[in-house]
């Protein structure tokens, strides 16, 4: 178990019962049973606490905790028959987004999403899920196909954002990313995006402008990072807490703006501690968004999407 | 069809900026430090007459000069929420809204305004870096999809000048989101079959490129302005080195294929009325200074006449127009029946 930082008083708790059970193995002698329950129920009640009300900062790490379940991890389990697709046709394939044939149940979709990558090794190949153009325009192409073929697309956000490399500006990052987000809002067919871990600004919004649009219980969407957000008006980058109070950048507040449609509610202690059951959770949400939007003609689905995105920001947030 | 539910009603512009003339006569070019007297920057818009540099002009002043005789009607933009998300850092968000409205006499940083340049009625929309960065929020994206729509109802090509640093974080994700608003805006004038023209000025970054400003027909660029996602700082950071000079400068991405042309600011209303009349199959573009329209059926002001009895362009109209009275808007006459026609739209407006 990975612990984070203000989940030190927990991995001291559960570290000591730990190292109880482990010393009464090698000593049959020992009868630690009874205090290693207690400190079980001590851990329990702590873990409770801390994820009662975590603070917007709080959640940010929790959204990119590295044991959380990744785009690979749902397309694996949730859809039968994947068929990844590669390439951009243009200059590369970008590992950073993955995307490809799938079926949900018996219904085949295309599904894209950006990977962080789970190891070091992965982690570089994936470029910790910062898109590179050729990632978005991939992404313009499947979404494209799948209008073609009449197939719902299913996008799975979770990237730091955009990466802000060279290559990446000198081939068009804000084009790609633009051409992306237009292509969300032409397609005549059901666009579904559940957020799963960080939706970072731009190389979010390119995939998840959506027909519906759902939120794990602790990512976070928004418009800059925290840390990028102190740092420009705090002009202080350790001011990440403040900022992430102030962006409103949770999935409760975002829902009550009326950006999100709903919120897909994680395991005690976060999706890190309960991988299956967040994995199935969003793949029950998937098939009720879609059985939302099921039969609705193309055009409908065009002209909706952007009504709603249109009427957005008539809601706002009290102090 | 009505995407905004807030009817937009034209109002007659006053021609002068409510910005005070600088106490400071004289203004030092940042880029060869030449000292520039006022009148003399104003008369070659703002740019070095020494070097060529371009310097920040606000939306008043390029539409002063860009359409003729300096008559324009602004449209007016429906008013998003104040502060939706109680924004604070150092300073409460309207407090910052406050002192930029106070410093620019502006309500937010986008001006939308109809008229006529060299005789071609055009929208035109501009984002003012002096207001908070230029930044993009509600109002922005509200300004943008007003513009979309009165060109959409007056058949009229868009030209949108951007400037700005990205868009603005006390808006959070709202700000965010007029990526896909503004979208659909463009998406109205394509469906509509009308030219959307943008010029990027310097700077032009963040989810503003990354938006509305990489989707024109066709994109024209100040001279050396930034235009980039990720500002080069950013990329410093990531990849640990200097970048190259002219980085992100719109030759560089003019070399990149991310746009069309790059275009001193003293040529640009000439090659917009061009490009414009060709994408629009009209006649070739009368040249030189024209005075404004005159108060007739082609007249922008007439509209705003239409729709509000309180105004009456054609009295208020600047000293500019008096004293080419003597100018017929030809062009209103003289274009094929078949072209969008500049004689209908200033009467179709209620
Ligand atoms: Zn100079």
């Amino acid at each position: 178990m990975n612990y984070l930082d203000f989940e030190k008083p927990l991995s001291e708790i559960e570290g000591k019962a730990e190292e109880l059970r482990a010393m009464a193995r090698s000593n049959k002698e020992m009868d630690i049973e009874k205090e290693a329950v207690a400190l079980d129920a001590k851990a329990a009640v702590l873990l409770r606490d801390l994820y009662k009300d975590l603070s917007p900062w709080r959640k940010c790490l929790v959204a990119r905790h590295p044991d959380r379940p990744h785009c690979r991890d749902y397309i694996e389990a949730l859809f039968t028959e994947y068929t990844p697709l590669a390439g951009d046709r243009n200059f590369a394939d970008d590992h950073a987004v993955m995307g490809g044939l799938a079926r949900l149940g018996d219904q085949p979709v295309m599904v894209i999403g950006h990977e962080k990558g789970s190891d070091t090794k992965s982690r570089i190949e994936r470029n910790f899920g910062m898109a590179r153009p050729e990632g978005y325009r991939k992404a313009i192409r499947l979404m494209d196909m799948a209008h073609r073929f009449g197939l719902p697309v299913i996008t799975l956000v979770d990237t730091p954002g955009a990466y802000p490399g060279k290559g990446a500006e000198e081939r068009g990052q804000a084009e790609a990313i633009a051409r992306s987000t237009q292509k969300c809002l032409e397609i005549g067919v059901p666009l579904i995006s559940v957020i799963i871990g960080e939706g970072g600004s731009g190389g979010a919004v390119a995939f998840a402008t959506a027909n519906r649009v759902a939120m794990l219980e602790h990512s976070v969407y928004s418009v800059i990072s925290p840390e990028g957000c102190a740092s420009i008006l705090w002009k202080d980058a350790e001011k990440m807490r403040e900022a992430a109070e102030a962006l409103r950048l949770t999935a409760q507040d975002l829902q009550k703006l009326g950006v999100i449609d709903r919120i897909i509610a994680e395991p005690l202690g976060g999706a890190q501690r309960g991988r299956t059951e967040t994995v199935a959770a969003v793949g029950k949400a998937l098939e009720t968004m879609l059985a939302e939007l099921a039969g609705k003609a193309p055009e409908a689905l065009v002209k909706d999407r952007r009504q709603k995105y249109i009427a957005m920001g008539s809601r706002g947030l009290a102090a | 069809m009505n995407w905004i539910t807030n009817y937009v009603r034209p109002t007659i512009n006053s021609l002068f900026s409510r910005r005070e003339v600088p106490e400071n006569l004289w203004t030092k070019c940042p880029e060869c430090g030449t000292m520039l007297f006022h009148r003399e920057l104003k008369d070659n818009l703002n740019v070095c007459t020494a070097c060529d540099h371009h310097m920040a002009i606000t939306p008043r002043e390029r539409f002063a000069k860009l359409f003729d005789g300096g008559l324009f009607a602004e449209v007016k933009v429906p008013e998003p929420l104040a502060d939706p998300l109680q924004f604070r850092d150092q300073k409460k968000y309207p407090e910052r809204m406050r002192a930029a409205q106070k410093a620019t006499g502006e309500k937010d940083a986008m001006l939308v305004a109809e008229g006529e340049l060299a005789r071609t009625p055009i929208v035109a929309v501009a984002q003012d870096f002096s207001f908070m960065g230029g930044s993009m929020g509600m109002y922005v994206g509200n300004a943008i999809l007003a513009a979309a729509e009165r060109a959409v109802k007056m058949k009229r090509p868009l030209v949108l000048f951007s400037a700005a640093g990205g868009a603005r974080m006390q808006e959070g994700i709202l700000s965010l989101m007029q990526m896909p608003r503004t979208t659909v805006a463009v998406q109205m004038l394509r469906e509509a079959g009308l030219p959307y023209i943008v010029v990027l000025t310097h700077p032009t970054t963040g989810g503003v490129t990354a938006s509305y400003a990489m989707l024109g027909d066709v994109h024209i660029a100040e001279p050396n302005a930034l235009i980039c996602f990720a500002g080069p700082r950013v990329i410093e950071q990531t990849i640990r080195e200097k970048l190259p000079e002219g980085f992100q400068r719109a030759e560089y991405l003019l070399d990149h294929g991310m746009l069309d042309r790059v275009t001193h600011r003293r040529d640009m209303r000439d090659e917009l009325a061009t490009v414009l009349r060709m994408l629009m199959k009209l006649p070739p573009a009368v040249r030189g200074d024209l005075p404004a329209p005159e108060a007739g059926a082609a007249s922008p002001a007439d509209a705003a006449a239409k729709d509000s009895a309180a105004a009456k362009p054609a009295e208020t109209k600047p000293a500019a127009t008096a004293k080419g009275g003597d100018t017929k808007p030809a062009d209103a006459k003289s274009a094929p029946a078949k072209a969008p026609d500049a004689k209908g739209s200033g009467t179709k407006a209620t």
